[in-house]
């Protein structure tokens, strides 16, 4: 996956809580193979009419929101169904972080997995952020993971936590199955006693 | 003496591989279940060159795609759909793991059959890439929903990088009232903490309530607890676990199942342990519920009515509450009772095991459905019970269609679809906006609620239409 250091980029507000993943990318698209891209199908039932075509007031087709890279939610986003697909229409769409006050957990950890950065900030901050997004249309952000800092469009700077394990893997575009392999020693050693443990496994 | 502890606690340290300092476990993965929408996680190991580790550890069947009008591979009349159940039948031939196929009478939802083959059982770490893997918690494992990325690294290393969750106990006193099942339960628990109430915990289900419950019940609670954020919902084991599970085809047998039993009558939470938060509910406070928004939180008694937004102090609320009024098509102040409908559908992993076409059908038994309906049967094992049994009849007498298992009018890829606008009463697990189809409108409910609408063509409280009480 890409690393993700610094990005400074146009940002969107996406203001309703409980975003589920069923929104984000409706399940009738998830057959299609990756390589042939998921942009096209995120939030594509609230962005698009039944004939297909743009529904023109949606937020993500309103011209100065077209470069964004960054989204601002509300509570619980991506919330629902594990599918990967939500992820892959982010990314595919050209969006790197995710900016909300809770997010659902595997969601969360699928962003991780594809580099999207979830930032979990407070309630008061995104609700803040998403209120400069739609005074300032278009106006950008910063966000620099290493040094875990998000300039807001009014220019104020916030800090922001992150896993570290996460972080790492973000920074250096890391896949994790290759680390995994390196504890092969450990994996045998714990299936060789849990099998004596549990023979009925 | 040692430090009392969780039964999560209890599970999670005895599946440590590594535990690094920066806050990660690499977790040993005990069971992975697989459906059709592991097609992207075998396409990563292909483009990695990786081979299947564990593949004695890893379980597949079709249940997102599969037609429920037949069951021969043709009777799924799309092409995309059909591919995507040869893509799981071909990955699992190719990697040697075991399949319950179309053909086979142990297909059917995933999380209905796990705990129907003995596959699940306490004290496992078990993974699916479905977010209502939670289900299989109702026997005392630690289960949870994944990604495709996550799939594919328990496909190459049986392990998985987690950091520790917190622990939440949901304790459920007092006794359910007549008419009030499982779905009720767990909907009044999902409306009091919120749909992100439980984000990052794993919740036990505690308290004489959740032990009254049938293992069938304690699936349909585990079942949604991602419906409330959590990371998994587990129910200690007990002897109706212990009962339920011996004789299934995956259970231990003999010497192998007293050393195992020994082992799962550990595993309850120690009575001193503590939990990271508590919540508590009296069960004979809970009436039959029915969601009226498009979030597994927007539930209420049907005795209620559809809420004013205008009474909502919170802007964002507010706000959230008027869009799903809007989409769902109802007016504030509604009373809930009133609400029409155009079709029901019974089934799902939430709710489509043998008890739960039992209670449907005894509401069924004798009348006749107003609107269209159907059951799906969560697995052809069910199927089979229940046509024993003669409940097929009493649904087909009374104009229900009797469908093949999968997952159908819940998630809505195979064909099985709401149409837009219409209004369904529903037993599954999700009222999102488009979730059984473009612009279907979902009302979540219990078996026998959705067998009482099905009757009257409205919500209705099916207190007020069985007999006795």
């Amino acid at each position: 996956m890409e690393p993700f250091t610094v990005l400074t980029a146009a940002a969107v507000p996406i203001d309703s809580p409980n975003v589920d993943t069923d929104q984000i990318i409706p399940a009738r698209f998830l057959k299609q193979p990756r390589g042939d891209g998921y942009g096209r199908f995120l939030f594509h039932d609230l962005r698009r009419n039944e004939d297909g075509s743009l529904k023109r007031d949606y937020i993500l087709n309103r011209k100065p929101f077209a470069q964004a890279r960054i989204m601002v939610g509300e509570r619980n986003f991506g919330c629902g169904s594990s599918r990967e697909g939500a992820v892959y229409a982010i990314v595919d769409h050209g969006f790197r972080a995710v900016i909300a006050p809770s997010f659902g957990d595997i969601f969360h950890n699928n962003c991780c997995k594809n580099g999207v950065l979830p930032i979990v900030v407070s309630a008061g901050l995104a609700a803040a952020l998403r209120g400069q997004l739609h005074a300032a249309p278009g106006a950008t952000m910063t966000i620099d993971l290493e040094a875990q800092t998000l300039a807001a469009p009014d220019g104020a700077a916030h800090d922001f936590a992150v896993d570290p394990f996460h972080k790492h893997c973000l920074l250096e575009g890391l896949d994790d199955i290759r680390l995994t392999l390196e504890y092969e020693t450990d994996i045998a050693a714990f299936e060789a006693s849990a099998s004596a443990e549990a023979p009925w496994l | 003496m040692a430090q009392p502890r969780t039964m999560f606690e209890k599970i999670w340290s005895r599946h440590a591989v590594v535990a690094r300092d920066d806050g990660q476990t690499l977790l040993y993965i005990d069971r992975h279940l697989l459906h059709e929408g592991s097609h992207h996680a075998f396409d990563m190991l292909r483009k990695r060159g990786l081979e299947v580790r564990r593949p004695d550890r890893t379980f597949a069947t079709p249940d997102h795609y599969v037609a429920t009008t037949g069951r021969e591979l043709s009777a799924n009349q799309d092409p995309e759909r059909r591919r995507m159940v040869e893509a799981l039948e071909h990955n699992a031939a190719a990697a040697r793991i075991t399949l319950f196929g179309i053909a086979d009478a142990r297909q059917g939802i995933v999380h209905v059959i796990g705990p129907e083959q003995g596959l699940s059982q306490p004290g496992l770490t078990i993974v699916c890439g479905d977010s209502h893997t939670s289900t299989h918690g109702a026997l005392g494992a630690l289960a949870f929903g994944i990604g495709a990325s996550d799939a594919s690294h328990v496909l190459a290393t049986q392990t998985l990088w987690q950091p520790k969750p917190k622990t939440m106990r949901a304790t459920l006193s007092g006794r359910l009232g007549f008419g009030v099942v499982a779905k009720d339960l767990i909907l009044a628990i999902i409306a009091e903490i919120g749909a992100g109430g439980a984000s990052g915990h794993v919740v036990e289900y505690a308290g004489s309530a959740i032990e009254g419950l049938s293992m069938e019940g304690r699936m349909t609670v585990c079942n949604m607890s991602i419906e409330a954020g959590a990371k998994a919902g587990m129910i200690a084991p007990d002897d109706a676990t212990l009962s339920y599970l011996e004789g299934r085809p995956y259970a231990p047998e003999g010497e192998q199942w007293r050393q195992a039993e020994t082992y799962w009558r550990s595993l309850p939470s120690d009575a001193q342990a503590e939990f990271d938060r508590e919540v508590g509910l009296d069960a004979g406070d809970v009436a039959p519920m029915v969601t009226w928004g498009t979030s597994p939180e927007d539930a209420a008694p049907i005795t209620g009515r559809v809420p004013e937004p205008a009474e909502e102090p919170d802007g964002e609320r507010r706000a959230a509450v008027e869009r799903a009024l809007d989409y769902m098509g109802l007016r504030p102040g509604t009373p809930l009772a009133e609400i029409a409908i155009d079709r029901v559908f019974i089934g799902s992993c939430t709710n489509g095991r043998i008890e739960d076409l039992r209670a449907a059908a005894a509401v069924v038994k004798d009348r006749r459905a107003a609107v269209p309906a159907m059951v799906v049967p969560g697995s052809g094992l069910v199927k089979r019970q229940a046509e024993a049994e003669g409940l097929d009849r009493v649904f087909t007498g009374a104009g229900f269609e009797w469908r093949q298992p999968g997952c159908s009018m819940c998630v809505a890829v195979n064909g099985d679809l709401v149409m837009p606008g219409e209004r369904c009463a529903s037993t599954s697990n999700r009222n999102f906006q488009g979730r059984q189809g473009p612009r279907a409108r979902t009302h979540l409910m219990s078996p026998p609620m959705a067998a009482a609408a099905a009757l009257t063509g409205k919500l209705t409280d099916v207190r007020r239409l069985a007999p006795g009480g």
